[in-house]
């Protein structure tokens, strides 16, 4: 079997395509081409932008974002939505604070006591989802707004406030800060470790993308579950590891947040949901499933982080960030279907 | 020599529904079974049996001679019992040698760092097609930029090239036009002529009748018969199909209406 590859030849009706039509197939190259406009026109118009403090802003907005926006993307790549990302931020912090706070529990215990947390909600919106065969919209929406009333209501019952503060003093709070919210130093300019995280996160999800088994199956499941589960594709145990994913990556982001600002409301990460599905279809997710990419998302985050920061540099009100935004998504999935068009036409 | 598949009697109910019932036929390596019907006659039911995505409630289903309850598809498929569906063969986002290795992908190196031998995967793909006869330009091409028949023959060659036994075609020549049926009929004869046993699903009996060895006629749920290709002729069969009489009186019907 291994040595039928020499009897192929090259087949003489495929031109050898030039860079550019290579590139335009990618689903990430709109999101590049928009993230290199975006970095130009704020590198011109304010003179932070591109100091080594300003680029250290706007890249850690980027990696908090981006960290979730590629899990997402995976999920969304795998056909579903998860719309509890956001909110799973802040219940993840809430977990790790009242239990290292208020019951005096290691802060790394109390980090792994809410990645299994995290894990679990995932596991349960997968489960829900493949179970009812509701939409995720539907069923990560309940999660959502669950888990909104639980943040509040049980930080209000044990604290008597909305935010849980003071795990600075906790113990094992020294070496957990320093892996999840310390800073390094590049240049002489302090860097967030988030940024670390994200390319971190990135690469893996790229990897496990393209390279993997798993991921052939993450793209099947979303491309037609029906065809996948025809050939032996476990169709519902990929999904739910995509939610339990996604789950995963906002306990990594709500870790990095407590740590670093040692102190968590609890309405914090409301709306943030969004912010990861914007990124990905940006990075040329299709909001249909079966097609998209991770490094596309991790650009789709880095436009988010860079406009963000940049609106601010410029001195406008950041209201037009949302404006911004709402281009940005049009544009995108108007972009993404002209792809889609093209990949799924047949010629009859 | 058993037969590579076998039902006898065999029937099903959903409910109060009778589906399927007292359905006998075999399936031989290197023939072809047709089953032939209209709609509502059961050929979907029957072959949900088949393929282990339903379980039969009366009769028996034999596989090499051995009485079968099939769970699920993975098992029909570890039995050798591949099924290729009209609609959902392949998936069309994603690129031909993904979807020709999908659930049976070859992997290198170990542990967590196995990962896809994209280059083995490409290089059969193109020869496992190339020795099917099907002419592919770029095994990277999505499959969505495939024709309806190619995209059958894709899913039939795959079937093939991983070892099953039987062969199940759920309509494969239904939503084209006639060249391409044609093409799909050639690769349906191919993988008889290789020794697969195939069961061919079809309402058009000039599909059937050139690659077929042996024809399961169904109506309401119920077997009009199992014939021989020796003991029936392609007219006897379509006027079977279009249920005889009842067609004679409807053009009776539409000759008296038209004047």
């Amino acid at each position: 079997m291994s040595d039928f590859s020499g009897t192929l030849t090259t087949d003489e009706r495929i031109a050898s395509p030039g860079l550019l039509t290579r590139l335009a197939v990618r689903p990430e190259i709109g999101a590049l081409i928009g993230a290199l406009v975006v970095f130009v026109f704020f590198t011109v118009i304010t003179s932070q932008f591109v100091t080594l403090a300003g680029i250290s802003t706007w890249m850690d907005t980027s990696a908090t974002i981006g960290i979730v926006s590629v899990a997402v993307a995976l999920l969304m790549i795998g056909g579903e939505f998860d719309l509890s990302a956001g909110v799973m931020t802040a219940s993840t912090s809430l977990v790790t604070a009242m239990l290292s706070v208020k019951l005096g529990v290691n802060v790394w215990l109390a980090i792994v006591v809410s990645l299994v947390f995290a894990l679990a909600v995932g596991a349960f919106n997968g489960w829900l989802v493949m179970r009812t065969k509701l939409p995720s919209f539907i069923v990560t929406l309940g999660t959502f707004f669950a888990l909104q009333g639980i943040n509040l209501g049980v930080t209000t019952l044990v604290t008597g406030t909305v935010q849980v503060s003071g795990i600075a003093t906790a113990p094992g709070y020294a070496s957990a800060g320093y892996l999840f919210a310390s800073t390094f130093t590049l240049g002489g300019s302090p860097f967030p470790i988030s940024i670390v995280w994200w390319v971190v996160v990135t690469a893996l999800a790229a990897w496990l993308l393209v390279r993997t088994r798993f991921g052939n199956w993450i793209f099947a499941v979303g491309g037609s579950a029906a065809s996948s589960r025809a050939v032996g594709v476990p169709v519902g145990r990929s999904k739910i590891l995509l939610f339990m994913t996604t789950a995963g990556a906002a306990w990594l982001v709500g870790t990095i947040n407590i740590l670093r600002f040692t102190t968590v409301q609890a309405n914090q990460g409301i709306g943030l949901e969004f912010e990861y599905i914007i990124a990905a279809v940006i990075g040329g997710c299709l909001l249909t499933g079966g097609f998209g990419s991770a490094i596309g998302a991790a650009i789709g985050a880095l436009i988010f982080g860079m406009a963000n920061q940049g609106i601010v540099y410029a001195h406008w009100n950041s209201d037009w960030f949302k404006l911004f935004l709402g281009i940005m998504l049009l544009a995108a999935v108007l972009v993404n279907n002209g792809f889609r068009a093209r990949a799924e036409r047949a010629r009859r | 020599m058993s037969a590579l598949l076998e039902v006898r009697d065999v029937g099903k109910t959903y409910g109060s529904v009778i589906a399927l019932r007292d359905v006998s036929t075999v399936v031989n390596a290197g023939e072809v079974t047709c089953v032939l019907g209209d709609n509502g006659a059961g050929k979907s039911t029957l072959i949900k049996i088949l393929a282990g995505l339903h379980q039969h409630d009366a009769g028996q289903f034999l596989v090499d001679g051995e009485p079968v309850q099939l769970s699920s598809p993975r098992e029909a498929l570890d039995r050798g019992i591949a099924t290729v569906y009209q609609d959902l063969a392949v998936v069309p986002l994603m690129s031909v040698w993904r979807n020709f290795f999908l659930g049976s992908e070859p992997t290198k190196g170990f542990g967590p760092f196995r990962v896809l031998d994209r280059r083995k995967a490409k290089d059969e793909t193109r020869w496992a097609l190339a020795d099917m006869g099907i002419d592919l330009r770029d095994a990277e091409q999505p499959v969505g930029t495939l024709s309806g028949g190619e995209r059958q023959c894709v899913a039939i060659a795959r079937a093939v090239h991983f070892g099953a036994k039987v062969l199940i075609l759920d309509e494969p020549t239904a939503a084209l036009g006639v060249k391409q049926a044609g093409v799909v009929l050639k690769y349906v004869a191919q993988a008889r002529d290789r020794g697969l046993g195939v069961v061919l699903i079809t309402h058009n009996p000039h599909h059937a009748y050139p690659v077929g060895n042996r024809f399961l006629l169904l109506k309401r749920g119920r077997s009009l018969g199992s014939f021989d290709k020796k003991d029936i002729s392609l007219e006897e069969l379509t006027r079977q199909m279009a249920g005889g009489a009842e067609l004679e009186a409807l053009q009776h019907e539409l000759r008296g209406a038209a004047q």
